[in-house]
């Protein structure tokens, strides 16, 4: 019991060194530019996937409305660039220069007061995770104190991803409507286009994956870590040991909105624009997809599953484009009936097992959470 | 609100909850005296394991008071509850299967309830000791890294009561203890009950009767969510009320 609390097992420490190596040396010697940043923007959605393995992997909270926070994070990037690319001499030819073109062509003739702040980069980087956590507090606070859960938590979840899309398409002169805000260009005077800047985004956002991944493996390593667990088996049992348990699920799901805000941040800067398709009902449940398919009980396993299925995404979408959603359902469906622990569960399962006999050494915990899931 | 007595732990009075007009506790009262063993026998459906619902807050009642060392419980969660002192087995053993024995001792560890303090929980010296003690009393010293799902059912109805020892509680609710168990299962609970009802007041719901002689200070018979007869093991068996509902047959 002793060596099982250390932060990171010896399995894991592999693990970890292995998914940085691939981050930040195999896929930016493999993959030309282009490339690179495509895989930069799968894992903005590892970052989602990440916070869904705490909430729903471990603390049994099934949210179908991640992009919600992911949107979030994303729109409060983007509000700070578009100001930045919307200086009078940039839009001259608008009937008021100054102000971000889509408010211009909605016949908006001064900035709304809610933009003002995001003048500011502090202001608009600590609106990247306050925004989403603020509005996943008041869910969880409306939700979990009144014992709402399971289905009924993910219908409602979804409804909001629904909502928030409809509201950021009907508000478009404050929103830029079903296009988003696009034709961001320069952070402090940095031009973002550029190769280059796109390289260093892309290590930026590893790096920030990582402090992310290391943030979840303090929670899991933790009493906290435990106590999700115990309550997705026993809720009554937590409760009835001295817990508030809804607390601790607004905790969570709060620290996985906060997540997800840092991934639609990063998602703006590497991909230049951020638009209502990536927060509606769609993404949503994509992003549970990347989670499940890399395993819902390992924050490694997201990363890869994130990774993964875009690329997926990615190259099927580009041959097949009607064939993919099919796919990707049918993937969901196999990984649910085959593979309940997704990719973590069939490596710990069957490559792990075999490594270790390679190395002769003994397997103990594997992938993280993933390994000996005792018999129902 | 009833004024507090010093004579007894808890104080139930005319506690009454009513489903949908059904009422499965009527106008209850009964008192638990400090290092008291009370043990609620009656038939299927009396209200037995309500009443310890309405206790620990886990069903609201409708009307009527619980009494516990002077704070009124009904009007609390059920984590406050469980701080002033109260502490609730249930029927079936929920312990947390996908954590090893240590693991699901230590969540019950009284220290660091908050989320905060969840965090920031060590797992120390005096944790360790104390849940190797615990281990030691619910006879399960040897599995402490093993799984909760790979424990026997006895072995589980062990360590959740091993779960309310860690947490002290000044009153111990505990819902059949030994139902499902096998008889050598069964003579090692009831010495393991023995020791730990020494030193606080416990309500047991049992149906073995040879059990309930061992334990019992005194026992409460409910029928039909009221109280039908109550007083020592010996009076209550010999009351012709309690012959007829339920020991007679």
């Amino acid at each position: 019991m002793e060596t099982s609390n250390r932060f990171l097992s010896r399995s894991e420490i592999i693990g970890f060194a292995v998914l940085a190596a691939v981050i930040f040396i195999v896929l930016p010697v493999a993959l030309d530019t282009f490339r690179l940043n495509l895989f930069g923007k799968y894992l903005t959605y590892a970052f989602v996937a990440v916070g869904l393995v705490l909430c729903w992997g471990a603390g049994g909270i099934l949210s179908l409305g991640q992009g919600v926070f992911f949107g979030l994070g994303g729109y409060c990037m983007a509000m700070f660039l578009k100001l930045e690319a919307s200086t009078p001499e940039n839009t001259a030819i608008q009937s008021t220069p100054g102000i971000p073109d889509f408010m211009d062509w909605n016949q908006l003739t001064a900035l709304p007061a809610w933009w003002q702040p995001f003048n500011s980069l502090a202001f608009a980087l600590l609106a990247v995770v306050a925004v989403p956590v603020i509005f996943a507090f008041i869910i969880g606070v409306a939700m979990f104190t009144r014992r709402v859960g399971g289905v009924y938590f993910a219908i409602i979840t979804q409804a909001f991803a629904a909502i928030l899309t409809i509201l950021i398409i009907g508000q478009q002169g404050y929103t830029g409507g079903v296009n988003g805000i696009t034709d961001l260009r320069t952070l402090l005077g940095w031009d973002i286009r550029t190769d280059e800047a796109k390289e260093i985004l892309y290590y930026v956002n590893g790096v920030l994956l990582f402090a992310v991944l290391f943030a979840a493996q303090y929670v899991r390593k933790s009493k906290l870590g435990r106590l999700l667990i115990a309550m997705r088996d026993q809720e009554d049992r937590v409760r009835f040991s001295g817990y508030n348990v809804a607390n601790f699920k607004i905790f969570v799901f709060c620290l996985g909105a906060a997540f997800a805000g840092i991934g639609g941040a990063m998602f703006t800067l590497q991909v230049g624009f951020m638009s209502p398709t990536l927060v509606g009902i769609v993404p949503s449940i994509e992003m549970v997809i990347f989670c499940a398919v890399g395993g819902r009980l390992s924050i490694l396993g997201a990363v890869y599953g994130a990774l993964v299925v875009n690329w997926a995404k990615t190259t099927f979408s580009e041959s097949f484009p009607e064939l993919w959603l099919l796919g990707l359902g049918g993937l969901f469906i196999a990984v649910v009936m085959a593979f309940p622990n997704g990719l973590a569960g069939v490596y710990a399962e069957h490559v792990a097992p075999r490594i270790a006999k390679l190395f002769n050494k003994s397997a103990g915990d594997d992938m993280p959470g993933a390994a000996k899931t005792p018999a129902e | 609100m009833t004024v507090h007595n010093p004579n007894f732990v808890l104080m139930v009075e005319g506690l009454t909850v009513s489903f949908d007009g059904f009422k499965a506790v009527n106008d209850l009262s009964f008192y638990v005296e400090p290092n008291e063993c009370r043990v609620i026998i009656g038939p299927n459906g009396a209200g037995k394991t309500t009443v310890l619902d309405l206790i620990c807050g886990r069903t609201k009642a409708t009307s009527g008071s619980v009494n516990f060392k002077g704070q009124e419980l009904l009007s609390m969660r059920e984590d406050q509850i469980v701080h002033a002192g109260v502490g609730r087995k249930f029927q079936t053993p929920s312990v947390y299967e996908d954590l090893t024995v240590f693991e699901n001792l230590e969540l019950s560890y009284p220290k660091g309830h908050g989320v905060f303090g969840a965090l920031t929980f060590r797992r120390d010296d005096p944790v360790k000791a104390r849940i190797k003690e615990i281990a030691e009393t619910i006879f399960l010293d040897d599995q402490l890294d093993e799984k909760a799902a790979y424990l026997s059912h006895g072995q589980k109805q062990w360590l959740e009561i091993g779960m309310l020892l860690i947490q002290d509680p000044e009153l111990l609710m505990l819902d059949e203890p030994v139902a499902g168990m096998s008889v050598a299962e069964r003579k090692k609970t009831a010495e393991l009950l023995n020791r730990i009802i020494q030193d606080r007041s416990v309500i047991v719901i049992e149906h073995d009767m040879g059990f309930v002689e061992d334990i019992a200070t005194r026992v409460t018979v409910l029928h039909q969510g009221k109280t039908l007869s109550e007083g020592s093991m010996e009076r209550v068996q010999n009351d012709p009320k309690v012959v007829e509902v339920y020991l007679g047959h």
